[in-house]
C-alpha cells in the first residue's frame, strides 16, 4: 500500500465517521420529536423502566456493595500508613459520587441493558417487524425507538444512586464493622466532604449524560443493523463498545466543564 | 380468472421504475399495472425484485427513478408522513409474519385499532376476535407468536393485515414454508378476502400451482423486462423464457387450468 492509499484510506474513514455522526444526530432529533408530539405512550415507557431499570437492580445493587467493600479495604489500608483513616468517609464518598458510581452504573446498564436494548431492535429489523409497523402506519420511532432510548435517560441516575448507596454501606460495613472505625468518624467525614451542587448533583449530571449516551447509541446500532444475524450481533457488540468509550471520554469533558472543586 | 371477471381499471401501476441496490439492478424501466379488484400474482425467479416490488408500493424502499402510483398517489413523491395515510389503504403480509413478538396474538391485532383509537376497548376486543375467527384462529389469543405453528402464524399475520380492511392488500411469499393443507387454506383466505370485499391482492409468489388456483392476472419478473396476461396466456405463451417458468407438468392439461368460480378455493 502506497503512502496514497493510506492517506485515501484514511479520508474515507474519516468521512464515514463524520457521516454516521451526522446520521446519528439526525437521529436524536427524530427521537426528541417522536417524544414531543402525540400519542403519549405511557404503557410503553413503563415496560421500559421495567425491562433496563427494575431488571437491572440486581447487578447494580451487587456490584455497587463489591465496589464499596474493595474501596473501603483499600481505602483503610492506605489511610491508615498515614494515620488518616478518619477520612475514609470522604475518600469513599467522593469517589463514588463523582466518579464511580456514574462510570461504573453506566458500563454495568450499557453491558447488561444497552446490549439488550440494540439486539432487540436489530433483530426487529432481521424479522421486518418495523416494516410491518410502517405499513400499519404506525412510527417505529414513537412505539419502540423512543421509549427505550428515553427510558435509558430516566432510569440511569436512578441506578447510579443505588450504586453509590450500595457502595458506601459497603465501605461503612468494612471500616466500621471489619475494621473497628468509628461509625461517628466515618459519618461526619462523609457528610461534611459532600458538597450538594458540586458532587451530588454533578454526579446526577453525568449519569443522566451518560444515559442519554448509551439509550442513543444501543437504538441507533439496533436501528441501523442490516437485516441478518450477522448485523444482529455486529449492532450488539458496537453498541458495547463505543457506548463504553463514549462513556469514558465524555466522563472526562462534563468533570472538566462542571468544575468539581478539589 | 379473467375469462370469467370483466377488465378492470388499474389499481397500482408501475411506470418506468428504475431501482438498484447499489451496483445490483433489481428492475430496469419496469412499467406494469394491477387491476382493481383482482389477484394479481407476480412471479418471478430468485433476486428478480418480487418482494422489491411490495416494498415499493408500501414506500418502504423509494426507486431511483420513475412513478408509482397508488390509487391516485405517486408515492414515490411523497414524505413520510404522507405515505402513512396512503398506508391506511395497504395491508401487507410479510413472509415470516412480522408479528411483534413481545405482544400477544391479540394485542398484535389490537395494535392498530388503538394506535387510532378505533372504537373502545370492547369494541377493538370484539373485532379482534371476529378477525381472528375468520382465518379460523380462535382460542389464540393470549399465545405469542413465537408459540405459534408455521400456518397459524401465517393466518394470524393475514388476520393483522386485514385488521383495518385496507383496499390493496400485499401478500408476499404467503406460501413458503407451508404444508399442503396451510397451504391451501391460505389460498381459500385470500380467494374469499378478494371475493367478499373486493380487495385488490397483489401476491408474491414462487408457487405455480397456487398461480393457476388463484391468480385473475400474473406478471412475470424476467431479467431486463416484465410480462404480463392470465395464468394461461403466460403458460401457453411463445416465448421460451416465459414458457420455461411455466414448465411444470403440462399446465395447459391441468385441471388447475379449469376456467370460472370452479378455480376458486372452496371459500
Amino acid at each position: 500500500m502506497t503512502v496514497a492509499d493510506a492517506l485515501r484510506e484514511l479520508g474515507f474513514r474519516s468521512l464515514r465517521v463524520v457521516a454516521q455522526l451526522g446520521q446519528m444526530l439526525l437521529f436524536a432529533l427524530a427521537i426528541g420529536r417522536a417524544t414531543i408530539l402525540p400519542p403519549y405512550r405511557l404503557r410503553r415507557y413503563l415496560e421500559e423502566i421495567h425491562n433496563l431499570g427494575v431488571l437491572s437492580l440486581v447487578i447494580v445493587c451487587i456490584s455497587g456493595l463489591a465496589v464499596g467493600m474493595v474501596l473501603g479495604l483499600q481505602g483503610y489500608n492506605t489511610l491508615v500508613r498515614f494515620g488518616a483513616e478518619g477520612s475514609l468517609g470522604a475518600v469513599v464518598g467522593l469517589s463514588l459520587i463523582r466518579e464511580l458510581g456514574p462510570v461504573l452504573t453506566a458500563l454495568l446498564v450499557i453491558g447488561r441493558a444497552g446490549s439488550a436494548t440494540a439486539a432487540e431492535i436489530a433483530s426487529m429489523v432481521t424479522t421486518e417487524q418495523l416494516d410491518g409497523l410502517r405499513m400499519m402506519s404506525i412510527d417505529p420511532m414513537g412505539i419502540v425507538v423512543s421509549p427505550k432510548a428515553n427510558s435509558m435517560v430516566f432510569v440511569m441516575p436512578m441506578l447510579c444512586a443505588l450504586f453509590i448507596l450500595f457502595g458506601i454501606t459497603g465501605a461503612y460495613f468494612v471500616g466500621v464493622t471489619l475494621m473497628g472505625l468509628d461509625p461517628g468518624i466515618f459519618l461526619s467525614s462523609l457528610s461534611s466532604s459532600i458538597r450538594f451542587r458540586d458532587d451530588i448533583v454533578g454526579s446526577m449530571l453525568k449519569a443522566l449524560i451518560f444515559g442519554f449516551l448509551a439509550g442513543l447509541i444501543a437504538t441507533f446500532r439496533g436501528y441501523t443493523s442490516a437485516p441478518t444475524a450477522a448485523g444482529v450481533s455486529a449492532a450488539t457488540t458496537s453498541t458495547v463498545v463505543l457506548s463504553s468509550v463514549a462513556v469514558l471520554i465524555c466522563d472526562y469533558f462534563v468533570t472538566a466543564l462542571w468544575g468539581f472543586d478539589i | 380468472m379473467d375469462s370469467v371477471r370483466s377488465p378492470a381499471p388499474p389499481h397500482v401501476q408501475f411506470e418506468n421504475v428504475h431501482m438498484a441496490f447499489d451496483d445490483r439492478v433489481v428492475h430496469r424501466s419496469l412499467s406494469c399495472s394491477f387491476a382493481r379488484g383482482r389477484i394479481s400474482v407476480i412471479l418471478g425467479g430468485s433476486g428478480s425484485g418480487k418482494s422489491t416490488l411490495l416494498r415499493l408500493i408500501g414506500g418502504l424502499v423509494r426507486p431511483d427513478a420513475g412513478r408509482i402510483l397508488v390509487g391516485s398517489s405517486d408515492v414515490t413523491q411523497l414524505s413520510e408522513a404522507e405515505l402513512f395515510d396512503v398506508r391506511t389503504g395497504l395491508g401487507m403480509l410479510f413472509q415470516h409474519g412480522a408479528l411483534l413478538d413481545s405482544l400477544t396474538v391479540f394485542d398484535n391485532l389490537a395494535l392498530p385499532l388503538r394506535e387510532r383509537a378505533l372504537g373502545s376497548e370492547a369494541e377493538i376486543a370484539e373485532r379482534v376476535r371476529e378477525q381472528l375467527s375468520s382465518v379460523g384462529l380462535d382460542g389464540v389469543e393470549t399465545l405469542l407468536p413465537g408459540q405459534l405453528s408455521g400456518g397459524m402464524l401465517r393466518r394470524a399475520a393475514l388476520a393483522r393485515a386485514m385488521i383495518l380492511r385496507p383496499e390493496i392488500l400485499l401478500c408476499d411469499e404467503p406460501f413458503s414454508g407451508l404444508d399442503p393443507i396451510s397451504l391451501r387454506r391460505i389460498e381459500s383466505l385470500l380467494a374469499a378476502i378478494n371475493q367478499r370485499s373486493g380487495t385488490t391482492l397483489l401476491v408474491v409468489s414462487h408457487h405455480i400451482a397456487s398461480t393457476f388456483r388463484l391468480a385473475d392476472q400474473v406478471v412475470l419478473l424476467l431479467p431486463g423486462r416484465s410480462v404480463s396476461g392470465t395464468p394461461r396466456d403466460l403458460a401457453t405463451s411463445s416465448d421460451p423464457e416465459v414458457a420455461g417458468f411455466f414448465d411444470e407438468g403440462s399446465p395447459t392439461q391441468s385441471p388447475l387450468l379449469t376456467d370460472g368460480a370452479s378455480r376458486r378455493m372452496d371459500t
